[in-house]
């Protein structure tokens, strides 16, 4: 009763300041009934569209974008990759399994031997890694077109992160990534959860905050922002490419791609979305 | 000279250099408001208008409250300079960037942003 009744007051208050306390199921419970309350208008599933899913005009826009997808090649490049035998012989099935659709929803995981959150491109590293290949950069190119390609495969079924409770360093790897989520850092000294939490649904200039359950349905994302970088012809990014952007704004140093802070921090940030439609990839601003 | 024409006399000049210290003052302070909003609208600078509505600025957010009367919700300037300063004194959950304690900007650079802010 007593973690019944704090619960709620976490829900109601400050969604961040329980960590002890509240499990992964607690979040979860603390998060959704948090948004329900500042977006009651907008169904569960609708957070799978960001901030498209609070503004009209902004879905508009975004709708037509969607009609002429820029990423088709890339994907099909992705799938080429994915077949592409290693130098000994071997492929990426034989770490990932034969049936590229039950991928993308095994990360990410805990790796209870290795103690170590593994993430879908983290894995992909390793098993070329393991098979003597040149390991791929992992925040964005080919292993992006690889990952989205898997995360195309596995479109309708749903993001799923279970934290097993039962084991201390699992657990320790979830709260460090919550814990990472709700403090603030760098020069602008702004947490993600003031942004995406918060002060989710608002405008910060041109740019509407999303909330934090559904931001990783789509990934890897193409966005507009990265196509134009390259004069249109890539904008796809991994998750913790994303991250850096996020760090970069509030004058944050980014951590290292693949580390244990932004691995644990996907931990996290990822079952926040549990329940919601996998629909990637996707394009955004 | 009676002693009514001395008080005269010196009422005046006391009066002429209050004028011209006046002077003085709004001609420095119509500089510092001018100066104070570029460092409030730069975007490498304050930024303000990503999360304040302020006249005259486009594009504004709306994460906090528009920077409107600010003499009336600031009548002591020492309280909006504390603010701009480190907002986080007032609560420690807030967004607004910490301008003076995180060296975003420079302590002139506040008071500018201050005479500015005050003026709106
Ligand atoms: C200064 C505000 C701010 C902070 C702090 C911030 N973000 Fe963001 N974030 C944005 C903006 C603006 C966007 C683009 C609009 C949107 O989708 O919310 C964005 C987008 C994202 C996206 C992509 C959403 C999508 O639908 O594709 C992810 C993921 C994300 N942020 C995660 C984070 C994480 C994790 C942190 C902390 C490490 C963080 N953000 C901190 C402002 C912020
Ligand atoms: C990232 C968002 C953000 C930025 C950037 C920002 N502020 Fe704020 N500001 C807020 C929020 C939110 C509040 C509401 C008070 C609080 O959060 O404690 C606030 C409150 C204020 C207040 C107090 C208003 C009142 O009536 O109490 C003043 C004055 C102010 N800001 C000035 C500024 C100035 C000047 C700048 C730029 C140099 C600036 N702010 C930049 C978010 C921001």
């Amino acid at each position: 009763m007593k973690r019944l009744l704090i619960g709620a007051f976490a829900a109601l208050l400050t969604v961040g300041a329980t960590a002890t306390l509240a499990g992964q199921s607690e979040d979860l419970q603390a998060l959704r009934d948090y948004m329900q309350n500042r977006f009651p208008n907008l169904a569960f599933m609708d957070y799978a569209n960001g901030s498209y899913a609070l503004d009209a005009a902004k879905a508009t826009q975004w709708e037509s974008q969607r009609d002429f997808p820029p990423f088709l090649d890339h994907l099909d490049e992705g799938e080429k990759i994915w077949n592409t035998p290693f130098t000994n012989g071997k492929g990426f099935s034989d770490c990932f399994g034969s049936d590229p659709s039950k991928v993308r929803v095994k990360y990410p995981r805990w790796n209870a031997e290795a103690k170590k959150v593994e993430t879908l491109e983290g894995q992909i590293v390793a098993c070329q890694k393991a098979n003597g290949e040149k390991p791929l950069k992992t925040k964005k190119g080919k292993i992006a077109y690889l990952s989205a390609w898997l995360a195309s495969q596995a479109n309708g079924q749903k993001i799923n992160v279970i934290v097993p409770q039962n084991d201390p360093g699992a657990v320790a790897a979830y709260e460090a990534g919550r814990k990472f989520f709700y403090t603030k850092r760098g020069q602008l000294n702004m947490s993600c959860a003031d942004c995406h939490v918060y002060n989710s649904g608002m405008q910060a200039r041109g740019n509407l905050l999303s909330p934090v359950i559904g931001q990783v349905t789509h990934f890897p994302v193409w966005r507009g922002k990265w196509a134009r970088a390259t004069g249109g012809k890539d904008g796809f990014g991994t998750l913790q490419r994303r991250y850096d952007g996020c760090n970069k704004q509030v004058r944050a140093k980014p951590f290292k791609n693949q580390g244990d802070e932004y691995s644990n921090l996907e931990y996290f940030h990822q079952s926040m979305s549990n329940g919601l439609t996998i629909d990637a990839p996707d394009y955004r601003e | 000279m009676t002693i009514n024409q001395v008080t005269s006399r010196a009422l005046s000049i006391l009066l002429i250099s209050c004028i011209s210290i006046l002077g003085g003052i709004s001609v420095a302070n119509a500089d510092a408001v001018s100066d104070g909003k570029k460092v409030a609208f730069d975007r490498k600078k304050g930024n303000c208008l990503t999360c304040h509505m302020i006249a005259g600025g486009s594009l504004a957010g709306n994460i906090g409250p528009p920077l409107i009367a600010m003499k009336a919700r600031f009548p002591n300037k020492a309280d909006l300079r504390a603010q701009i300063w480190d907002p986080t004194h007032k609560n420690p959950n807030t967004i607004m960037p910490p301008f003076g304690m995180h060296r975003i900007l420079t302590e002139k650079e506040i008071d500018l942003v201050t005479e500015y802010i005050l003026s709106l």
